[in-house]
């Protein structure tokens, strides 16, 4: 319900915005090559996908065909099969569930009371802070590999979900942080100001005010931490905390799924299980995209 | 109901822009008290600083005698209606206006009565269920009135609240504000940079520049007795004309090539003085079509009608005067020429360093 209205407040920084582009202003030339890059963009993308796709639908027999067939000849279910039937393929894809939805619920919670604090309250070095945030981006992910090995052995968290969840809510927060503060940033002043006039409390001020307007951030924030490099696609942690088989998450999952003999790289299985896991993305996106998309249209605040 | 009062605020930001300066003021019980000013001249602080929502680096605000400086907005009674209404848009009319009231301690019944009362007031009645996005500006601005008279407040704090109207709904909505708050009887603060707004609805006007207080007092005080050229040429549309004028003799000033003889009350007065700026309002020059004893030849150069009246722009020894005549005084012809003659009873005299009225 709350989602309409939001972005109502993009009006009042009218005049960053650009104007559409529309297609129609585009002389001949011009617009053919606007096309011809979106294309091949778009071909660019999704051919890997494509491929991946068409190679699950193909039998093992079709897959080291030479010369290749793209469009498989006969549709064949059986690798989709095969990796649904598998338990521990079914049990990875449930520990990405849990830990991917931990992680966002975690991290989206932290990072609005950080962005509030960091858009609104009088704080000491804020500016400092703002920049050491987006400082602890700039360290590449395998510096912290053993150090947080040691740690999560340390408290006896290998192979148990926190000790993913930890890690990726630590290097999802400086991003969404970062989102959340922008976002608070574009909502009048006045809103929480009337609010405090009225007798609200800080923390009434943003759970009943500020987040219900923030329905569109926090829905794009949370597709970037979902979809983003340390959730549902986060590998190298993956592999290294989760020692068990039963607690190991998709995409390790996936590299690990092998052959009847170890001379043997099932990659139809491998691909369609690639499949498998990437439609709740997708369909994440979908559902939250259109949320936003609604928000980002509706009306006004001023007359 | 209540009183306000304002003791030498000054209010800094980042440390030496000035937002306030020795700023007081005075408002009594029931009182429509209006703060005019030029943009960026501290208005709008000083009502925020009254709310509660800015705090002043030196002096004191008093709501009914009791020293508020470290009250929060919510433990001083007050209703501020924002320039934006700053309605809450994820919620529709009722709740916008119940909200408040609810965190007063209200009961459902009560609420409820108080927003049935307020919506009818203003006319708003079938609007309760719809959210912000789906009102108009006038209706919208309406919701944000009603949320602040619901609150029965001890002060209304109304920060340039019409103008983001179009000029005719603004007009209504100014007739409107009057009758609805001399009817509350409430004690309203009351910011806008529109010198007709402030003139038609205060009971007195408080006219400040870079924060510092001009003048106060009633409307017609501050347009028939302007303390300065400020005071004098910020009231009246069109403003005040304004001329250089040399003093060669005790009463006498040479303004350009003409020489004029003001009333013998300024003798003293301008004393020790060698310049001094005459001001005239339009409606105080009187043009004639054909010469006259003591009246000035001008370049006509500009006929604006605006209905009931026609403003006359003079060229006049090079400097732009702007006369107001009836509306069919110049009739439909061509003329480049005309006569004009000062009041000299109506002039205004400022001292050319200080600015200030003689």
């Amino acid at each position: 319900m709350s989602i309409k209205n939001a972005p109502a407040y993009r009006q009042s920084n009218k005049k960053y915005r650009l104007a559409p582009l529309d297609s129609k202003h585009l002389t001949g030339l011009a617009r053919i090559f606007f096309c011809l890059a979106i294309i091949s963009m778009v071909v660019f993308n999704l051919a890997p996908f494509l491929w991946q796709f068409f190679s699950s639908l193909k039998n093992s027999k079709e897959l080291y065909l030479v010369p290749v067939t793209y469009i498989p000849a006969k549709v064949s279910l059986t690798a989709y099969e095969k990796v649904i039937s598998n338990p521990l393929f079914l049990r990875y894809f449930l520990n990405s569930v849990i830990v991917s939805i931990f992680t966002t619920f975690v991290t989206l919670s932290l990072a609005s009371f950080a962005g509030y604090a960091l858009s609104r309250l009088k704080l000491k070095f804020k500016t400092a802070l703002q920049f050491l945030l987006l400082l602890a981006c700039l360290f590449p992910q395998i510096i912290f590999l053993v150090p947080l090995y040691e740690l999560m052995a340390r408290f006896s968290l290998i192979s148990k979900p926190l000790a993913l969840v930890l890690p990726y809510v630590t290097f999802s927060l400086p991003l969404a942080i970062w989102m959340m503060t922008r976002f608070f940033l574009t909502i009048p002043k006045e809103i929480e100001e009337q609010a405090m006039v009225d007798g609200f409390k800080r923390l009434a001020i943003l759970r009943k005010i500020i987040l219900p307007l923030s329905w569109p951030a926090l829905a794009t924030t949370a597709i970037l931490i979902f979809i983003g490099p340390f959730a549902w696609n986060e590998f190298l942690f993956s592999l290294s905390f989760m020692i068990k088989d039963t607690s190991k998450t998709v995409p390790v999952g996936i590299a690990l799924l092998s052959g009847t003999s170890m001379y043997e790289i099932p990659w139809s299985q491998i691909c369609a299980a690639c499949v498998l896991t990437t439609l709740p993305l997708v369909l994440f996106v979908i559902i939250f995209e259109r949320k936003i998309i609604e928000g980002l249209t509706r009306g006004a605040v001023k007359g | 109901m209540a009183e306000v009062r304002l003791e030498n605020i000054t209010k800094l930001f980042g440390g030496h822009i000035i937002g306030l300066k020795d700023f007081s003021l005075q408002v009594k019980n029931g009182e429509f008290v209006t703060i005019l000013g030029p943009s960026g001249s501290g208005k709008s602080t000083a009502l925020r600083i009254i709310a509660g929502l800015e705090h002043p680096d030196k002096g004191n605000i008093f709501i009914d005698e009791v020293n508020v400086n470290k009250h929060l907005p919510q433990e001083r009674d007050v209703a501020f209606v924002f320039q934006s209404y700053a309605l809450y848009p994820h919620m529709d009319v009722y709740e916008n206006i119940a909200v408040g009231l609810r965190i007063k301690g209200c009961c459902k019944a009560e609420i409820q009565k108080r927003v049935q009362e307020v919506t009818g007031l203003l006319e708003i009645g079938k609007l309760l269920k719809r959210k912000p996005k789906a009102l108009s500006g006038g209706q919208r601005q309406r919701v944000a009135l009603a949320r602040a008279i619901a609150k029965r407040p001890k002060v209304f704090l109304l920060d340039e609240p019409l103008s983001n109207l179009d000029a005719s709904l603004r007009e209504r909505m100014r007739t409107e504000l009057k009758m609805l708050f001399n009817k509350l009887k409430a004690t309203v603060i009351y910011v806008t940079h529109d010198q007709t707004e402030a003139m038609s609805l205060s009971d007195k006007i408080a006219l400040i520049n870079n924060g510092m207080l001009k003048q106060v007092g009633l409307p017609d005080e501050l347009y028939y007795q302007p303390k300065d050229l400020f005071v004098a040429s910020f009231l009246g549309s069109p403003p005040i004309n304004t001329l250089e004028a040399d003093i060669i003799g005790e009463n006498a000033l040479m303004c350009g090539k003409i020489c004029l003889n003001i009333s013998s009350d300024y003798r003293l007065k301008l004393k020790n003085k060698n310049k001094v700026i005459l001001g005239l309002r339009p409606e105080d020059i009187k043009v004639y079509l054909e010469p006259k004893e003591n009246t000035y030849l001008a370049q006509l150069i500009l006929i604006e009608r605006i209905g009931k009246y026609t403003i006359l722009s003079l060229n006049w020894q090079g400097q732009i005067l702007k006369a107001i005549t009836e509306r069919d005084f110049i009739g439909q012809h061509k003329r480049d020429s005309i006569w004009f003659q000062f009041d000299m009873n109506k002039l205004y005299l400022f001292d050319k360093e200080t600015l200030n009225t003689i």
